[in-house]
């Protein structure tokens, strides 16, 4: 209710021309001319906006700027910190499990070394053969990074394929011990996010073909393809660490 | 865009005209505008509060007398289930994140729209269908009737079909507050008009950064120990079943790692909200701008790592129970210095009394008894006292109800003029404040009491000592019940006959204020404005006419 001695110090008529011009620089509220932000034309008072700015607004297709893909990989990036955050979330369940509640007798946690590992280096390779398809692509030679990512998606697709023999042969089924779901449930989520990476990868192989919507010039949805099968890559060196070697 | 005016026919604008519906219609299509996702998340939510507030109807009325004669004991432990799943998932999250974060925060940033507006429309349309499923289990085969918590065993031997829908219910609402946390992070930090620093955004957007980091990193794991929790109870694997070999309390710790955090994630977005209200109600600067913002970052790191504190009677071992009431006790800390930094904005400001402004220092009071209920239920010897009785529920509703809902009536008595120009009526949002602050305390204060004299929570049936009290908390309830009618008239009916507020009824300088009311499509005609001290009241404030469309105006022509 009181005034306080800010408010009430702006009384007179003769400060007025001064604080008038404190508080432009006070508030700042100038406009800018000079950035892909104001791309907004003048309009008449009560018109709508015609264009919006294409660096705010994916909507409708506008919003293949650079500024735009360098928001989108980071909403991507977000989206995996949120991902990574469920194998978290799993892999500290798995190793409080291990730590503190012991198997039945007759169970342990042995498991077979040779395929797992050829899995591994299978998805680690293909890590690297997905990155010289990015760097084809942004080269402009659309015909040999279509030939990286299908070697790519291919290597994903053998390690889906030795993940299910790796299934049929285990002495182990879902609902053994709290070990074998445990472990189905951990390489099921981890096979899953394979699964869907080899789907994005045979959409961009679509996608890159002469005329397609990812070239050079719009490479988003190869390197976005490309941080995600990192991501997934990384993600099963953990789990395959503490899964196999732990 | 939903670009709705027929003034751009001859415009070049790429956006496929006639797809999108225009006016009312709108709110019920697929709309890509951040206001009408906004108020997309505000009605819905609503509704789900009366629903949720239905249901807490039926719990009092059943506690209004120590027998168990108005429902079933099944269909109240459903009720209290529904009611706190309602409450939490799809009332207080959506709303205080999803509705006022997409209204208010491409304004604050200076942007048209959110980062991703096609998973903005999808995050919202999570909601509504995850709800009706939610709701829908109660008349299929009854609804989960394991509390919020779903604990487990109790989640694995209630009836598996209503457990399993609830479970697919909060899946989908986590999944629609995720992908609104990444719209928010990339909002906030990418989409901030040139010239705009971090230090100069309104403080509702560092909350809602701190929030949405809280919401990135800690509801994909309620998401995941979900999953394993349906496995239990679909393929009977044995992750949390005591009798294959799990371990109930690896749950407990998943569970609470997302929902200690919730907690925040409900409140720090009204800490914001309310870091906005009080300095233009007050007409002073924000007290300690910048003890604010470490506050918020200082809370979101505390809050991840607190989450054991609920479980104290878990078997926890002692060095954890150490650590964990030591880091909880920490949190006061930076809640403390919000909670004086509030005061020292109002102290001496040219306070105006309006029912925003009431339900604001309502919060106050009600947030500062429910958060130190919340420092004595930290501390293990008095946890282990009152853990899972009624002072558990009265505190929680302090901070929940008496916090964040008291910010959400103040929040609409102060935005509604800028969703839809025109003023809420003062003398029904008075009354609404009278009943609610009234209701609210008369229907929480006693169960502090109950709590501490052994009544446990979630019970149909109690010791008849604790009637008198009991039927006074019910005659709250009641009373908050009627509120909601001041409210519901007074919004429908402003909507239509209210006072034209004009641009900017309150002469406040954040940037949602310095365009028209309701806004256009993109927020602004011209230019964004660059407001780089959103808080600047006080000084020389009569020179200023801030009721003026743009920014650029304000600029040109606002200084008389």
């Amino acid at each position: 209710m009181s005034r306080s001695p800010a408010a009430a110090s702006c009384g007179t008529a003769a400060t007025a021309e001064a604080n008038a011009l404190s508080i432009r620089t006070f508030l700042q509220l100038r406009p800018v001319h000079s950035t892909p932000f104001a791309v907004m034309t003048s309009l008449a008072p009560g018109a709508v906006p015609a264009t919006a700015s294409p660096d705010q607004t994916s909507a409708e297709g506008h919003g293949e700027g650079a500024a735009h893909h360098d928001v989108r990989m980071f909403g991507l990036a977000t989206f995996l910190v949120a991902d990574g955050m469920t194998f978290a979330g799993f892999f500290a369940a798995y190793l409080t499990f291990r730590a503190v509640n012991p198997l039945p007798a007759g169970s342990n946690y042995e498991l077979e070394l040779v395929l797992p590992t050829i899995n591994t280096v299978l998805l680690v390779i293909s890590s690297f053969t997905f990155h010289r398809a990015g760097r084809r692509l942004l080269g402009g030679d659309n015909a040999a990074a279509r030939r990286w990512l299908l070697l790519t998606a291919g290597l994903g697709a053998a390690f889906l394929a030795g993940q299910m023999v790796e299934y049929f042969n285990l002495p182990f089924g879902l609902t053994d011990n709290l070990f074998a779901s445990t472990f189905y449930a951990l390489t099921g989520f981890h096979g899953l996010h394979v699964t869907l990476g080899v789907i994005c990868i045979a959409i961009v192989w679509l996608q890159s073909r002469p005329g397609g919507r990812v070239q050079a010039s719009e490479p988003f949805g190869l390197e976005a393809a490309e941080l995600y099968w990192h991501f997934v890559d990384g993600i099963w060196v953990v789990l395959y660490g503490l899964l196999y070697l732990l | 865009m939903t670009l709705a005016a027929p003034s751009d026919l001859s415009s070049p604008s790429p956006a496929p005209r006639g797809l999108q519906p225009e006016g009312w219609l709108r709110y019920f299509s697929f709309s890509l505008d951040h206001k009408v996702i906004g108020l997309q998340y505000l009605v819905c939510g609503f509704l789900f509060y009366l629903i949720g507030g239905a249901l807490a109807g039926v719990i009092r009325t059943e506690l209004a007398s120590p027998i168990s004669d108005f429902v079933s004991r099944d269909t109240y432990n459903q009720v209290l289930t529904l009611h706190g799943t309602i409450m939490i998932f799809l009332w207080i999250v959506p709303v205080v994140n999803g509705a006022f974060g997409n209204y208010l925060i491409p304004f604050y940033v200076g942007a048209r729209d959110m980062a991703f507006p096609r998973l903005n429309a999808v995050a919202f349309w999570l909601i509504p269908p995850a709800g009706i499923l939610l709701i829908s289990s109660y008349f299929i085969a009854g609804a989960a009737q394991s509390g919020w918590t779903a604990y487990p065993p109790l989640s694995l031997t209630t009836p598996a079909t209503g457990q399993v829908i609830w479970i697919l219910s909060v899946l989908l609402l986590g999944g629609s507050s995720i992908f609104g946390g990444i719209n928010f992070i990339a909002t906030i930090l990418k989409l901030r008009r040139p010239g705009l620093k971090m230090m100069q955004l309104p403080m509702y957007c560092w909350a809602m950064l701190g929030t949405s980091i809280l919401v990135v990193l800690s509801t994909p794991v309620l998401a995941g120990t979900l999953v394993l929790l349906s496995f239990d109870i679909i393929a009977h694997t044995g992750f949390f079943n005591p009798t294959l070999g799990g371990n109930v309390v690896v749950y407990q710790h998943l569970f609470w790692f997302y929902s200690h955090p919730a907690v925040y994630i409900m409140v720090l977005p009204a800490f914001g909200l309310v870091s906005e209200i009080l300095p233009v109600h007050s007409r002073k600067p924000l007290f300690g701008y910048t003890t604010m913002v470490y506050s918020i970052l200082g809370i979101v790191v505390l809050g991840l790592i607190v989450w054991a504190h609920h479980m104290f009677t878990s078997g926890t071992p002692p060095w954890m129970r150490l650590f964990f009431t030591i880091a909880t006790s920490f949190i006061a800390v930076p809640t403390g210095i919000k909670f004086f930094n509030w005061l020292a904005t109002l102290w001496g400001g040219r306070i105006s009394l309006n029912s925003a402004m009431l339900f604001a220092c309502g919060f106050i009071v009600n947030f500062v008894f429910g958060g130190i209920t919340g420092v004595a239920l930290a501390q293990v010897p008095f946890d282990i006292h009152v853990h899972d009785t009624y002072f558990v529920v009265g505190h929680f509703h302090y901070i929940v109800y008496g916090g964040t809902v008291f910010v959400v009536f103040s929040a609409l008595y102060h935005w509604y003029p800028k969703f839809t120009g025109r003023m809420l009526n003062e003398d029904l949002g008075r009354l609404h404040f009278l009943l609610t602050f009234i209701g609210f305390n008369l229907c929480f204060a006693p169960q502090h009491w109950l709590g501490l004299n052994g009544m446990p929570r979630r019970v149909a049936e109690y010791d008849p000592q604790f009637t008198l009290l009991n039927q006074v908390s019910s005659v709250g309830a009641l009373l908050m019940a009627v509120s909601t009618l001041p409210l519901l008239i007074n919004v429908l009916w402003s909507a239509w006959k209210g006072q034209p507020a004009g641009d900017n009824p309150w002469n406040a300088l954040t940037p949602e204020w310095l365009t028209s009311s309701p806004p256009p499509v993109e927020n602004w005609i011209g230019e964004a404005p660059l407001v780089q001290h959103p808080y600047g009241y006080g000084q020389a404030e009569g020179l200023m006419d801030v009721k003026v469309a743009s920014g650029r105006q304000l600029w040109d022509g606002g200084n008389r």
